[in-house]
């Protein structure tokens, strides 16, 4: 009986962890909207502000959110889109239109889009896409019918907004932008950026119809505030079902935080990077590591995942090399020392290579040129090394200039985690001078 | 479409008829009763004498203007004729804002005895098209019904402001021509110039129809225009074997004979009699007769495949009872009105019984057969309910009995509905022409019955023809636009609009026509709201978008382009003027100020009306369709870009008398330059021609524009009109905020001047201006809650905002950085000195960095993170770099100052 009961704990044990992991996988990688944007309340009254008094009072705007990569760009915007939309006044009078620089590459594309999104196209068929001009005629025409009170707002959404720069004439956000500035349909025009010099991309006509309005999000987070973020993120919801397990990780949670290891960890994430999505991916890491047999987020499965998120990307690459192509690399390395980093080609690092084999004939097998040429080829391949500028005539492959793509210190870690790395070669590869 | 080319064949001579009736010494003038219109190819001349009602070609195909001929008169040169005129005007040619003003629908007929001294009363003596009918219609009297549609009907004045009831004295006959002029009249200002070639093609090809109009009351010439009837058609082989064959009818003769005094008969007239007698079994002969008068419409309507034989034979098969029965039913199941002609004319006795018009009566049979459907219908509608009643003296009852169709007439003005459905008609005759089927029976029977079938089709073909007409009206309008025959595209058109519209109606809308949707943002569900309080009611004023009252600070330069263009539309000339200035100093909005206040001028009738048109360069996809937007703009047509070009260069450079200067604001214009410059070229060189009435007014922001992109011979054209508006200084920023808050007490004197001289000093932009104070109320609004302080916007509010809009984020973003971040940049700066470049590579960079990690006790990171920061600096453009396929060797370039960097991260 008792072992029963154990087996009933053990499964129910075993489901609620599964429940914890899936809550907390699903926190970290679906990129949910938070209930609150963090760290960016002024910016996000800024906004909904605005569109608020865009859905309400009909007022043009333009307005563009500048930050870096991951700075929460798009979460505040959605945020701030929540709030609007539960304003009753707001919910049935908004019109919303997204466009991403990246999806739609040219006005045209991008026309056809906004006149999909404002399903404008029911009222003329699909006639009206005959051509460009028409469409742009088009659709300013019924921007242009519309006035501040009796139309419903639309909301622009730029997103990647400096690649629309990009386009012809830029003739798509000139027209946007005088709309805002004109009695015409009531518009707000948000655009989301990275690029901080993006009103530099705009042209001056284009440039003077936008209302310099720039909401910029720079994370001014303190580590203390980022652990902060890190144990809200790892911690369970009050609501949990099983609020024994849910106290128990908790606590860990809060352990872990306090951990020397674990802390020195975070910082070194938040020294890379301040953003959350770096962290979200460590994180993600870590939790899929919780199983049944250990139940809670132990300091183990943190370093774990840092050592596979910060692992160099051409480390594993040269743990797969054979010796041969180790040396050749080691020889690499002395011809960049040697010549201050210019160009070799593949005789130079096979004679290199060879000389060190005349000193060191007993330990190395000795191969052929066509082998070595095969090892440097594959090296070739792997981009590891590269040709300079195949602009010059066409030479005899042993002649063509290549440069090594590794770093000094990229070979040196990857001859101490080699296995089994003859002696010699490391000794070769330490010393100054082939 | 065969009758083009035949017509390009024709050509029109002016001739005076008889000696001058009198002679003005001092202006070297001689006066002359009247002049005959002659057309190549035929023998008998149309005759236009004073006193007369006449048509005279203008930029408008459809509607030639109609005009009453004074005098007509010669130079000492004797080679200009010169004819002085009353004008009328159609309702098509009334201002659109003034249409309502008339209280009703206007008739389609309807024309408008035209008062306005301004307008020029003399007209070349070449453009005349032919002869008139109008009618006067006393002002408390209902239009006549049933008349033919060739008669126009004058019931009120229009002298520019409203619509009076005409007194008949004005309509009488003008003095006798012999009489000198009077000498207050100066000379001659603005002749017409000799027409040129293209002109005068044009001109002939309307007279061939219009020539014969005039028959009505010229008894010498009437016997003749039987044969110019005859003659309309190119395809004189064919009409020459007609006639002969006509001839050979021994019935045909007596036919003819029995016909009016006049002896015009058209082929309407002909199987109107041949219906008529009916019972005589001599149809085929009789039918051989018909052609006669015919010849001209039917080539016209008809694909030229479709031979004698075909058309002659399923007439003679039929009972001459069913066509009669069906043009019958249709007429009152369709309200379309066919059959054939049967009018007073075949009875010597209704000439006296309808007696009240008989001129008219006269006219209309032969203007039906030569004017196509336009005439041939109505009188077919006469026809049809004549062999109801056999006493055909009751015409006047019948009319009555048309009432109702007449009165559901559409206004002639709706053009386009118009041309759409005379297109469909046509094309329908073409597709009904190649098969031949039964319908088609003969070409009166076609005519009878295809514009029934295609009535019963439509409703289900409408679609596809919709679309296909479009393309098929284009390729009529292009060969119009070579030649245009003023009067039977026209005539057909404004003939049938009223009759096909109400079926056009009935049928299902044209989803698939663009042309025809009104796409419009959805409205709100409720009203927007109001401005609540001051600061509110401040920004709404401050917004851009918002039109001030009037335009402060730029009242120099309204001035200069008010007097431009008051004085080109005053004298009726063209011309160009260059605006420039950087953006945000008041060129468009200027420019729009002027139009309005000159469109309240013109409202008040101090200045002559005009015509403002917009296109901006920016809000098109490539310069050429700058042609189209005109064209669109101006007359409502779509066209292809090359084709709205032709059309434009026609309408610009033909002569009109009574055309509207069009003032043509080109915003924009640099956009609109293309390799050859043809955009700019045209749009320069149209204000020049001598008829073109046109002013353009161009803005860009460079005030060299034209030395720098533009060809000399662009430039040129340009001219030497230029302006240019200065950024605003702070004082008229200033001002232009004070003037727009209106007293609106929201802002602080000093903030107002801190803004308004931030703004100078940078780039004196009013929209720029007009934005901080925005944002300045905004922020007054979120601290108000706060700090209770006098709640109006305040120096730090205004300084918040400036530093939101004016300072760099760099400075910022680089504090902000995560640490990493900010070593790589130090060490890029590192790595500069050391290299004394501006550039480096990656892997230089890296090295410095890795040392810096250690210098500062960090973990020295991986050259992968390495890479994740640069690129991270560099989509923020704080770096700039190149791909990063490149790897370690990608150069990195920083993109703010070193000083900058260096000053951000001391501060840290």
């Amino acid at each position: 009986v008792q072992d029963r009961c154990g087996c009933v704990l053990m499964m129910l044990c075993d489901g609620v962890c599964v429940q914890a992991q899936k809550l907390l996988r699903e926190r970290l990688c679906h990129q949910k909207l938070p209930d609150q944007p963090v760290g960016l309340d002024s910016q996000y009254k800024h906004l909904l502000e605005l569109l608020r008094r865009t859905a309400v009072h009909g007022e043009s705007n333009s307005v563009l959110i500048v930050g870096p990569r991951g700075s929460g760009k798009t979460m505040l915007l959605g945020c701030v889109l929540r709030e609007l939309m539960s304003l009753k006044e707001a919910q049935k009078n908004v019109l919303l239109v997204e466009l991403n620089g990246l999806l739609q590459t040219d006005d045209k594309i991008a026309l056809k889009e906004i006149t999909r999104q404002l399903h404008l196209e029911n009222v003329v068929g699909d006639k009206v896409f005959g051509s460009f001009a028409e469409n742009l005629a088009f659709l300013l025409e019924a921007l242009k019918k519309g006035d501040k009170s009796s139309s419903r707002p639309v909301l622009f959404v730029l997103d990647e907004f400096d690649l629309f720069a990009h386009h012809k004439n830029q003739t798509l956000l000139y027209n946007l932008l005088d709309v805002s500035q004109s009695a015409q349909t009531p518009v707000a025009v948000l655009g989301l950026t990275c690029r901080l010099d993006v009103l530099e991309l705009l042209e001056k006509r284009v440039k003077s119809r936008f209302s310099h309005r720039q909401i910029h999000l720079f994370s001014s987070l303190s580590f203390a505030q980022y652990l902060d973020v890190v144990r809200a993120q790892l911690s369970l919801p009050p609501d949990f079902p099983d609020p024994k397990f849910s106290d128990e990780w908790n606590h860990s949670v809060t352990k872990l935080c306090e951990d020397k290891t674990v802390e020195e960890i975070l910082r070194r994430n938040f020294n890379g990077s301040k953003d959350f999505r770096s962290l979200h991916s460590l994180l993600f890491l870590a939790v899929s590591r919780v199983s049944v047999s250990h139940s809670t987020l132990r300091e183990a499965d943190l370093i774990e995942a840092w050592r596979l998120i910060s692992v160099d990307s051409k480390a594993n690459v040269l743990h797969g090399l054979s010796i041969l192509e180790l040396c050749l690399i080691i020889a690499m390395k002395h011809l960049n020392d040697t010549y201050d980093g210019e160009p070799f080609n593949f005789q130079m690092v096979h004679n290199e290579f060879k000389k060190f084999i005349q000193r060191k004939s007993h330990s190395i097998h000795k191969f052929e040129k066509p082998v070595v040429m095969k090892a440097f080829e594959h090296l070739l391949q792997l981009e590891l090394v590269r040709p300079v500028d195949s602009g010059v005539c066409k030479v005899q492959r042993e002649y063509q200039l290549m440069r090594l793509m590794l770093e000094h210190g990229q070979v040196m870690e990857a001859l101490q985690r080699y296995p089994q790395c003859p002696t010699d070669v490391k000794q070769w590869a330490l010393s100054a001078f082939g | 479409m065969s009758r083009y080319i035949t017509r390009l064949r024709m050509r029109r001579t002016y001739k005076w008829n008889g000696r001058p009736v009198g002679e003005d010494r001092k202006l070297k003038r001689k006066y002359y009763e009247s002049m005959s219109i002659s057309v190549e190819g035929k023998t008998e001349d149309a005759t236009v004498s004073s006193g007369q009602y006449i048509l005279i070609e203008g930029d408008d195909d459809d509607n030639p203007f109609v005009a009453q001929l004074h005098k007509l008169y010669t130079d000492d040169s004797g080679k200009k004729k010169t004819a002085v005129v009353q004008w009328f005007v159609r309702m098509c040619e009334v201002p659109q804002n003034k249409r309502k003003l008339l209280g009703r629908d206007p008739h389609p007929q309807e024309i408008f005895f035209y008062q306005d001294r301004s307008c020029d009363n003399e007209v070349d003596g070449e453009t005349i098209l032919g002869a008139v009918q109008i009618e006067y219609v006393p002002a408390e009297n209902s239009f006549p019904e049933g008349k033919s549609k060739d008669i126009l009907f004058v019931k009120l004045l229009w002298d520019t402001k409203s619509f009076k009831a005409l007194d008949p004295e004005l309509m009488q006959p003008p003095q006798s021509p012999k009489s000198p002029p009077p000498s207050s009249r100066g000379p001659q200002t603005r002749a017409l110039p000799t027409p040129d070639l293209s002109v005068m093609k044009r001109a002939m090809s309307g007279t061939l129809t219009r020539g014969s109009m005039s028959t009505g009351k010229m008894n010498s010439s009437e016997a003749e225009s039987l044969h110019s009837a005859s003659k309309l058609s190119a395809a004189k082989a064919l009409s020459a074997k007609r006639r002969s064959r006509a001839s050979s009818g021994p019935h045909v003769r007596k036919k003819l004979d029995l016909c009016s005094p006049t002896k015009n008969v058209s082929r309407d007239d002909v199987l109107g009699e041949i219906l008529d007698e009916h019972t005589e079994k001599t149809l085929t002969s009789k039918l051989n007769t018909s052609p006669t008068g015919r010849i001209s419409i039917s080539i016209r309507l008809t694909p030229l495949n479709l031979n004698e034989e075909e058309r002659v034979f399923p007439l003679s098969s039929h009972s001459p009872d069913k066509p009669k029965l069906t043009a019958h039913d249709k007429d009152d199941a369709t309200s379309v009105f066919l059959g054939v002609q049967s009018i007073g004319d075949d009875d010597p006795d209704s000439l006296i019984n309808t007696s009240r018009t008989p001129r008219k009566r006269e006219a209309t049979p032969r203007r039906a057969g030569l004017r196509g459907l336009k005439a041939r219908t109505p009188s077919r509608r006469k026809d049809s309910a004549a062999l109801r009643e056999p006493a055909l003296a009751a015409l006047a009852e019948e009319e009555h009995e048309d009432s109702p169709i007449q009165t559901a007439a559409t206004p002639r003005s709706k053009r386009k509905s118009a041309q759409l459905v005379s297109s469909r008609i046509r094309k329908q005759l073409n597709v009904l022409g190649n098969k031949v089927d039964r319908l088609s029976d003969g070409d009166d029977d076609d005519d009878c019955f295809i514009p029934t079938k295609t009535d019963l089709q439509s409703s289900s073909d409408e679609e596809e023809e919709a679309k296909i007409d479009s393309e098929d009206e284009l390729i009529v309008k292009k060969r119009r636009g070579s030649r245009t025959p003023r009067s039977t595209e026209k005539t057909r058109v404004t003939a049938r609009t009223p009759r096909k519209t109400p079926i056009k109606k009935t049928a299902p809308a044209t989803p698939r026509t663009p042309r025809h949707a009104t796409p419009s943002i959805p409205s709100r569900s409720a009203p927007a709201r109001k401005p609540g309080n001051v600061l509110e009611e401040a920004r709404a004023r401050l917004h851009v978008s918002s039109v001030p009252e009037s335009l402060p600070c730029r009242e120099q330069e309204f001035q200069d382009i008010y007097n431009f263009v008051e004085s080109k539309v005053i004298d009726g000339t063209g011309g160009c003027m260059y605006i420039s200035g950087v953006p945000g100093t008041g060129k468009t909005a200027t420019v729009h100020e002027v139009v309005r206040s000159l469109q309240q001028s013109a409202e008040q009738d101090e200045i002559p009306h005009f015509h403002f048109i917009e296109i901006n360069g920016m809000k098109m996809t490539d310069p050429h369709q700058a042609y189209v937007q005109i064209l669109q703009k101006l007359t409502d047509q779509k066209a292809t870009p090359d084709h709205a070009a032709a059309l434009l260069e026609k309408r610009f450079s033909a002569p009109a008398p009574k055309k509207e200067t069009t003032v043509l604001l080109v915003d924009e214009l640099d956009l609109l330059w293309t390799r050859k410059q043809n955009v700019m070229y045209n749009l320069f060189d149209w204000p020049t021609r001598r008829n073109a009435r046109l002013v353009v007014l161009t803005i860009a922001n460079t005030m060299d524009l034209p030395e720098r992109i533009m060809i000399n011979r662009v430039a040129s054209r340009l001219g030497l009109t230029r302006m240019s508006f200065q950024p605003y200084t702070f004082k008229q920023l200033q001002q232009i905020i004070t003037s727009r808050l209106n007293r609106v007490k929201a802002f602080e004197e000093d903030a107002l001047q801190l803004v308004s001289r931030k703004v100078a000093a940078l780039s004196g932009d009013a929209r720029r201006c007009l934005d901080i104070c925005r944002r300045a109320t905004e922020i007054c609004e979120h601290s108000g809650s706060q700090k209770n302080g006098s709640g109006l916007v305040g120096m730090s509010h205004v300084m918040e905002a400036l530093d939101e809009m004016f300072s760099s984020s760099y400075i910022a973003a680089i504090r902000c950085a995560s640490v990493q971040e900010q070593l790589f940049l130090r060490a890029v700066i590192a790595e500069f000195r050391r290299l004394g470049l501006e550039e480096a590579t990656f892997q230089q960079v890296f090295v410095q960095h890795q040392a810096l990690c250690r210098v500062e006790g960090l973990q020295p990171v991986s050259v992968s993170e390495g890479l994740a920061v640069c690129q991270r600096l560099g989509s923020c453009r704080l770096l700039l770099l190149e791909g990063s396929r490149l790897d370690l060797f990608l150069r990195i370039r920083l993109n703010v100052s070193q000083d900058d960097v260096l000053y951000a991260l001391k501060a840290d």
